[in-house]
């Protein structure tokens, strides 16, 4: 077996892709990091109190995880699934009844919500260590807009199946937009926006209308949805997490007593 | 309802303290309690032997609820299985985050380096870090793999325009926000509270200039910052959303954990506005209509109310002061000591609406309901 592992190590094929030795020595391991791409989101060497499990408790890392895993599973999911109101339920009653992999959308929906409670965790430590203090006060607020970015992704996401649960709950949260101050048909101080008695804001153009496109959670809405869950916010997610990723390296690493 | 309590036999009685300590009042006034103990006694209640103990019996008392069906009944929606791991693991991060200042203050206190000292230590990632990562992304991935088999995703009938569920409950990580719909008009409690959280949290660390606490574990250091955010995070959010979850049923009536959710239990009436008890109560008059110069009476009416949020706001950062704050206003400056003080004094709108709601069942303390203007 020796033989054979050293044998692919040594060839030209694994040489091609991993171009340092095997992590054996100082010079290797740093390589190790240095010349992988998705490595070298790390440093090559950190501060060991930062790396203890009962600092970080790794819960950065396991949003980040997670965040991957509903990227997987949400892309097999959006094979199958169909945004249109005449099929949207049936599609995901399809996944549980004859889909071979039709688990994933368990596993999409789960990870959802475990994704909801890393982040929160993750940012509790981050706060509890005293973390966003110069010089990471920039990071922290990237780290907020994630984590609103995070809910709203779920709030989209929670309106495709289509279903009473999903739509009865899209309709109670997005009935607050009609709240607005000044953009809501019925938001405080909108009467005020009117030229000669003709209201400017009303059901047809506010900031509800804007979000469901349409004054009720049809169609038009899920397909909105949809776009904003699958496409709008995790792209939006993934620049930011790259930002955040970059910041922390810039901004010394995991932080640390000085 | 009686029948199912009944079957619970002799635990009947222990369960309808529960249910009454389970009301909005209590529930809420227990957990802000017990917070503040917990704060004041953490070196002491974050021993591993104490916590152990809290621990054991907490799981205890949850264990043994679930032979209540009604409890059952509201615990095994698919939905809420995430909120019960939820609780566990934010109190057994606070634990894990309290044990660690509880160390590192004494330490402080001996002059002996903290927990994480030797920040000039440094390890290579690989393989120190990268297998870290690795351990915690299988062991992760196990568990989630397990979820996913045993734990059926909800699907419940399709989407229906005509048939309201009751209650229609938004997705728990958003319930806190729901029970303030209890508390405040959707323009505050869905557009402008949500809308000034997030507002606060990235203002946090361009307030908070102490320079110490800075990279570990302390409360000592920096114990108003702690407790302000934890009161905000763990009262105001996680309560409210186990609040929410377990113990609002049809109509958002509360029900407590053991109780059957009665379609057919009335709402509650709210009754009481601020100028009603300002203008007929207190001065005897009736509510002013007629409009006086350029002012509509409406604006008259809701005129103590107006003055009341205004003094609020007003007064308050100035009272503060002088009880409490000169220390962090000299630290912090008159702007940053400003934003602060706002957002503290909007963070706390919420318990004193609740406290107002459930002395005096106020309804509104200004209701401009011309303009949709109410608080
Ligand atoms: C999609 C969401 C997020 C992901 C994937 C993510 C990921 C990470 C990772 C992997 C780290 C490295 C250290 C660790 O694991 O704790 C980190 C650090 C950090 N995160 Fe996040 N994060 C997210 C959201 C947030 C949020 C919501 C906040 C705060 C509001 C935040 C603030 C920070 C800060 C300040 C650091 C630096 C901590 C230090 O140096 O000790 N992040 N993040």
């Amino acid at each position: 077996m020796g033989r054979i592992g050293n044998w692919i190590r040594e060839g030209q094929i694994w040489g091609s892709v991993f171009r340092h030795g095997v992590p054996r020595d100082r010079r290797t391991r740093a390589m190790a990091i240095l010349s992988n791409v998705f490595l070298h989101l790390h440093p090559v060497a950190v501060r060991k109190s930062g790396i203890r499990l009962s600092f970080t408790w790794c819960m950065g890392g396991l949003t980040f995880f997670l965040f991957l895993v509903e990227i997987v599973t949400g892309v097999l999911l959006m094979f199958y699934y169909r945004p249109v109101v005449e099929y949207a339920y049936f599609d995901i009653q399809g996944l549980r009844a004859h889909v071979t992999l039709g688990l994933l959308r368990e596993m999409h929906r789960w990870g959802a919500h475990a994704m909801i409670i890393t982040i929160w965790l993750h940012m509790l430590r981050v706060f509890l260590t005293g973390s966003y203090k110069p010089p990471r006060e920039f990071n922290w607020s990237i780290g907020v807009i994630l984590l609103v970015l995070t809910l709203l992704l779920s709030f989209t996401g929670y309106l495709l199946p289509w279903d009473q649960l999903a739509m009865w709950a899209i309709t109670v949260g997005s009935n607050m937009a009609r709240a607005t101050p000044l953009a809501g048909s019925e938001g405080p101080l909108t009467s005020f926006l009117q030229i000669g008695g003709v209201p400017l804001v009303h059901a047809g153009d506010d900031a509800r209308f804007g979000l469901l496109a349409g004054t009720f959670v049809g169609p038009n809405a899920l397909l909105r949805f949809y776009v904003l869950h699958c496409v709008f916010i995790p792209v939006v997610v993934t620049v930011l997490l790259a930002v955040h990723f970059w910041r922390i390296r810039k901004d010394g690493g995991i932080s640390g007593p000085l | 309802m009686t029948e199912l309590l009944a079957s619970g036999s002799g635990s009947s009685a222990i369960k309808e303290l529960i249910n009454k300590l389970c009301e909005p009042h209590w529930f809420l006034i227990i957990s802000v309690v017990l917070f503040f103990v917990f704060l004041i006694g953490y070196r002491t209640f974050t021993k591993p032997a104490i916590a152990g103990t809290i621990g054991a019996l907490s799981t205890l008392a949850f264990l043994a609820s679930c032979t209540d069906p009604n409890f059952v009944k509201i615990i095994q929606k698919a939905d809420n299985v995430p909120i019960v791991m939820m609780m566990m693991s934010v109190s057994f991060f606070l634990w894990l985050a309290f044990r660690q200042a509880a160390v590192n203050d004494e330490r402080m206190e001996k002059g002996e380096p903290l927990l994480e000292a030797g920040a000039d230590d440094k390890v290579l990632v690989w393989p120190d870090l990268v297998y870290i990562e690795l351990i915690c992304l299988v062991l992760f991935t196990a568990f989630l793999v397990v979820w996913t088999v045993v734990l059926r995703a909800p699907l419940e009938q399709p989407a229906d325009p005509n048939v309201a569920p009751n209650p229609a409950k938004a997705p728990w990580y958003f319930l806190g926000l729901q029970e303030m719909l209890v508390y405040f008009d959707p323009w505050l409690a869905g557009v402008v509270l949500p809308g000034l959280i997030i507002v606060g949290l990235i203002a946090i660390p361009y307030i908070d200039t102490n320079p110490r606490g800075n990279g570990y574990y302390t409360f000592k250091e920096r114990p108003f910052a702690i407790t302000t955010f934890l009161f905000g995070f763990v009262i105001l959010w996680v309560v409210l959303i186990i609040f929410g979850t377990f113990l609002r049923g049809p109509n958002w009536n509360f029900f407590g954990p053991f109780e059957y959710w009665d379609l057919h239990r009335p709402m509650a009436l709210l009754n009481t506005e601020f100028h009603d008890i300002v203008w007929i109560g207190m001065l005897g008059k009736a509510l002013p209509t007629e409009d006086w110069w350029f002012i509509p009476g409406y604006l008259i009416r809701e005129l103590p109310g107006i003055l009341v949020v205004g003094a609020y706001f007003v007064i308050g950062p100035l009272a503060l002061y002088a009880l409490f704050f000169r220390k962090i206003y000299r630290q912090i400056g008159f702007i940053r000591y400003n934003v602060m003080v706002m957002l503290l004094l909007v963070m706390m709108l919420m318990p004193i609406k609740m406290a107002l709601r459930w002395t005096l069942n106020l309804h509104y303390v200004v209701g401009i309901t011309e303009w949709f203007l109410n608080v």
